[in-house]
């Protein structure tokens, strides 16, 4: 395995799809190859300070969502049947 | 009539809604009778109606606004998505989550948004990737430096100006490889749910997801490095 290959299967890795003989080919690679142990560990990273960026606790639901909008969504409700 | 604010006794307390909930935008508001407030709005209820907004609107411009970004294409989308919801209603299937089926439906209208803008060429992702060498190895490793280790990030995040550059570098990337790392990685959508809504086979999900968290890790690889500290 190249150091392109085990790059081509951190996705399937991080998903858990990769299969037996995948996971020992690229555990193996993962065994000789510090740098792509380091690049492994920065896009575990990576993917865990996207979420804490983004998630809900870092963007939160707005405190106030204009009047206006929810009066011209309220328009539009269908009316009693 | 100006001022009024619906009874919600049947559906929950208005008052209880805490628009600053921190739950995902997937998860239900504290304090809301979803089977309750489902009754009522099938039986033409007024004021479930006006439940139901009050209650979802925040959290669904909250999904609109990530994947926007423009305030009044945020609004719009959040518009659209309930005018969407009140036709789709009876056909809600019983059993499900109203939360999540509106996030599901917000996710559409910010999809079919994006879709409408002018469509910009979009900068090449190929710069933000590894490079290898024809014997498919690290150009930059092996026979260069190393990949840096990276710090935990964790105290490094809780500084205001990180998250902020972390969120410029999201917002650095082209535009469709954005819209599938948010979908999968932050809205928590399947492989198969983003292939559908964005119309590109699951396997191309998939490549688009492994190429933004690369190009992301790439942008951010500066400001983590141990050697930052």
């Amino acid at each position: 395995m190249t150091c392109r290959d085990f790059i081509d299967f951190l996705e399937g890795y991080t998903s858990g799809t990769l299969s037996l003989k995948e996971q020992a080919i690229f555990y193996f690679h993962l065994s000789l190859c510090q740098h792509c142990a380091r690049y492994l560990n920065s896009y575990q990273k990576t993917m865990q300070i996207g979420k804490a960026v983004l998630t809900p606790t870092e963007d939160p639901v707005p405190a106030e969502v204009p009047e206006d909008l929810i009066k011209a969504i309220l328009a539009a409700r269908p009316k009693t049947a | 009539m100006c001022g009024h604010r619906p009874n919600l006794s049947h559906y929950g307390t208005l008052s209880g809604v805490n628009l600053t909930d921190q739950s995902p935008a997937h998860q239900s508001p504290q304090h809301i009778d979803e089977a309750a407030l489902l009754a009522g709005l099938r039986a033409g209820d007024q004021d479930a109606y006006e439940t139901l907004v009050r209650a979802y609107s925040g959290r669904l411009l909250a999904v609109t606004r990530r994947l926007l970004r423009i305030e009044e294409d945020a609004r719009d989308a959040v518009q659209d998505a309930f005018l969407s919801a009140f036709r789709a209603l009876p056909t809600f299937e019983e059993g499900s989550l109203l939360s999540t089926w509106l996030h599901r439906i917000a996710v559409n209208a910010a999809l079919m948004k994006l879709r409408t803008r002018r469509r910009k060429p979009e900068d090449s992702i190929e710069d933000l990737l590894p490079k290898y060498l024809e014997n498919g190895h690290r150009e930059d490793g092996h026979r260069g430096n190393p990949t840096k280790p990276w710090q935990e990030p964790t105290a490094l995040l809780e500084r205001q100006e990180t998250r902020t550059l972390v969120r410029e570098c999201i917002d650095r990337l082209p535009e469709t490889y954005r819209t599938v790392l948010l979908l999968r990685d932050i809205e928590e959508l399947d492989t198969e749910e983003t292939a559908h809504l964005i119309g590109i086979s699951p396997n191309a999900v998939k490549i688009r997801l492994h190429r933004a968290r690369q190009a992301l890790r790439t942008l951010i690889d500066p400001h983590f490095r141990e050697e930052q500290t």
